[in-house]
């Protein structure tokens, strides 16, 4: 188990070298200094600044510096307006993880609730009820589903304003989240609580007269969550950071949506902080995910 | 048997076992029909091809796509408007023509109507530069579909021979391309996705007048990131499926009789991994549609004037308020792909995987 665990923690470091690498060398290869504006600046002057910020050191050595300084938590200033990267992440950064955590554990839990409830009544009006929503929203996209959104309930009706500084309201951009995964959960949530209910420990349990809702909660319930978990991993860590067409949207200012002012900026320092701050989070989040299925799922053999 | 008589049987002997053959009857014709084998004999691809057509739902996404690629194919051939031309009437520029409802005409296209000229109507009306709607929304749905279709073969080229070799070869080779595999699947996709197509659209340039050149630094890059990120899941299944074929008598044969690793894959392994190929090939169609519509909406999809799905909706934001149709019909289109390939492939999912056989 432990040759597992380190095997893990292994791949998951070199993935985040790895994503540092490939970030830092592709953001080199564009053309184009940070300091090439508009108005030409001297040559003196590009010297300098090139100087100030170690940019006429060789790339590797570039490169080494970078590491240095992003071990240290230092993840540079942004080309656009010149604040401290780190603290643009440490503000957006909270607000994209409530919206995101919240939008998932709904999914999760009405998913799973959807999702068991088709498969109890199966082929009844209920089922085809969920089977349908869910089919549909599977083929959404998010920011289809957060425009008609804030088309229809903040523009139209005016029932939610639309989103400010000071006034934050979460509930579309969170319906506009959840939405997807929620479609998923469910029907991973019906197939796998159909498969457990036809297994013989059902069977053996009906037999002897245990009552339904016990079998339904003690075994099947159990049992049909697995896929369920598995799923949940990659998708909470993916859903906290991958949210950036629901923040444009909504003009959340979460770090998704940073992101993608930064992308449409070209603030080239900004992409690359951005990038390796959520690929490293996403990188931990699934090995924490991973490990912690091992707990939950205890037939599984470490290989 | 033939020529036997009930009658003329041998006298049954006391306590022997043999049958009293005039307490029987003889069969009928019709009785004897009964016996005879009924299902014609088929192979794996008619029989899943005729269950994929039993199902409702696979076959009425069937005929909507079919329809959507008609029109898209068909309707720039009668529409007279190009998806970058700015409206004109009588060769002068129509500034009238902005942001046209569904189904109207500008005053000048008025007054040229009542003058006894013809002038095709605006289907979906026009956009904020004067352009016709209905036929932007025919290109973009013509990108995002060869988009997601061409993707899904790129991944779908690179996973099989990756997956092949990996799983054929086993040992010591399959470990090594099973860690890059594992490596690449632990990227976040979505991230990397959108930090290559930044480099590629910065990186890469044309000769103008070139194929690649026709398609875009934008459209390329996409393909090159599909290309280098998603086989993965492929390469993945295809050698999973692969490590179990390999194992059969028949490829022990074929190796005994001296067929080429090549050969052998290709003539006797690929052909039994047919099922899932076709199902994720199915299913990778819409989730490349659905990144081309993301990356198009964060603004590094297709290059303008070439019109997306996802540009579109993205454009469509602004001035949402008044316009509300030009969100809703690039949106109603990318939904009523994806759905009705979804449907396509769970059908096919239902039709052709042996494991769900009842």
């Amino acid at each position: 188990m432990w040759k597992y665990i380190l095997k893990r923690v292994l791949l998951a470091i070199l993935t985040v070298l790895l994503i540092c690498i490939i970030t830092f060398f592709l953001m080199n290869a564009i053309p184009g200094g940070p300091f090439n504006k508009e108005k030409a600046l001297s040559q003196a002057t590009i010297e300098a600044l090139n100087a100030r910020y170690n940019l006429d050191k060789p790339v590797f050595t570039q490169f080494l510096l970078y590491m240095k300084n992003l071990l240290h938590g230092d993840f540079g200033v942004s080309l656009k307006n010149g604040r401290e990267i780190k603290d643009i992440i440490s503000d957006s950064f909270p607000i994209s993880c409530r919206l995101g955590l919240t939008a998932v554990t709904i999914a999760l839990i009405f998913g799973t609730i959807f999702g068991s409830l088709a498969a109890l009544m199966r082929n009844k009006l209920p089922d085809r009820i969920i089977v349908f929503l869910s089919t549909l929203f599977t083929a959404v996209p998010s920011f289809v589903l957060a425009t008609l959104l804030l088309l229809v309930f903040s523009i139209e009706l005016g029932w939610v304003p639309v989103w400010s500084a000071t006034e934050t309201h979460y509930t579309l951009p969170v319906i506009a989240l959840c939405a997807y995964p929620m479609a998923y959960v469910t029907r991973l949530a019906k197939t796998s609580m159909l498969d457990a209910l036809s297994q013989d420990y059902i069977r053996t349990a009906k037999a002897k007269g245990v009552k339904k809702s016990l079998i339904i909660f003690k075994h099947a319930l159990r049992n049909s969550l697995l896929p369920v978990i598995t799923y949940a991993g990659p998708e909470i860590a993916y859903i906290i950071t991958g949210s950036m067409v629901v923040e444009t949207v909504f003009t959340v200012g979460g770090i998704g949506s940073k992101f993608v002012s930064a992308i449409s900026n070209r603030d080239y320092t900004m992409i690359m902080a951005t990038t390796i701050f959520l690929a490293t989070l996403m990188v931990v989040a699934n090995l924490i995910c991973d490990l912690l299925y091992k707990v939950v799922d205890p037939r599984i053999k470490y290989d | 048997m033939e020529n036997y008589d009930v009658n003329k049987m041998p006298k049954k002997q006391f306590l022997s076992a043999q049958i009293d053959l005039s307490k029987f009857e003889k069969a009928t014709d019709e009785e004897k029909q009964q016996q005879d084998i009924m299902g014609e004999s088929t192979t794996f691809f008619k029989d899943g091809m005729k269950k994929l057509l039993k199902n409702p739902l696979a076959v009425a996404s069937m005929i909507v796509l079919l329809f959507v690629i008609t029109v898209i194919i068909v309707a720039p051939m009668i529409v007279p408007y190009s998806y970058e031309e700015i409206l004109t009437v009588n060769g002068k520029r129509d500034k009238g023509a902005k942001n046209l409802k569904p189904f109207t005409y500008s005053k000048e296209e008025q007054k040229f109507i009542a003058n006894g000229g013809e002038r095709f109507p605006h289907i979906m009306g026009t956009d904020e530069q004067c352009r016709d709607y209905f036929i932007r929304v025919v290109y973009g749905t013509r990108v995002s579909l060869i988009v997601g279709f061409f993707a899904s073969i790129i991944v779908l080229i690179i996973g099989m021979i990756y997956g092949s070799i990996s799983g054929y070869a086993g040992g010591r080779v399959d470990l090594f391309m099973m860690r890059v595999v594992d490596l690449i699947y632990s990227l976040p996709d979505m991230l990397v996705i959108i930090l290559l197509s930044v480099v590629f659209t910065n990186v890469l340039s044309f000769k103008s007048g070139s194929f690649l050149a026709a398609l875009g630094t934008n459209m390329v890059s996409m393909f090159m990131v599909f290309g280098l990120l998603y086989w993965v899941t492929m390469a993945r299944l295809i050698r999973a499926e692969i490590l179990s074929i390999k194992e059969n008598d028949y490829i022990l044969a074929a190796k005994s009789v001296g067929a080429s690793p090549v050969s052998i894959i290709k003539k006797h392994i690929l052909p039994n991994c047919l099922s899932v190929i076709i199902i994720s090939t199915a299913l990778q169609i819409p989730s490349a549609i659905f990144t081309e519509s993301y990356l198009s909406f964060v603004g590094l999809g297709v290059q303008a004037p070439m019109p997306s799905l996802g540009s579109l909706a993205n454009a469509a934001r602004e001035g949402l308020q008044s316009y509300p149709y030009k969100l809703v019909f690039p949106a109603l289109m990318i939904c009523l792909i994806v759905l009705s390939l979804n449907l396509i492939g769970d059908g096919l999912r239902d039709a052709f995987d042996p494991k769900l056989k009842r």
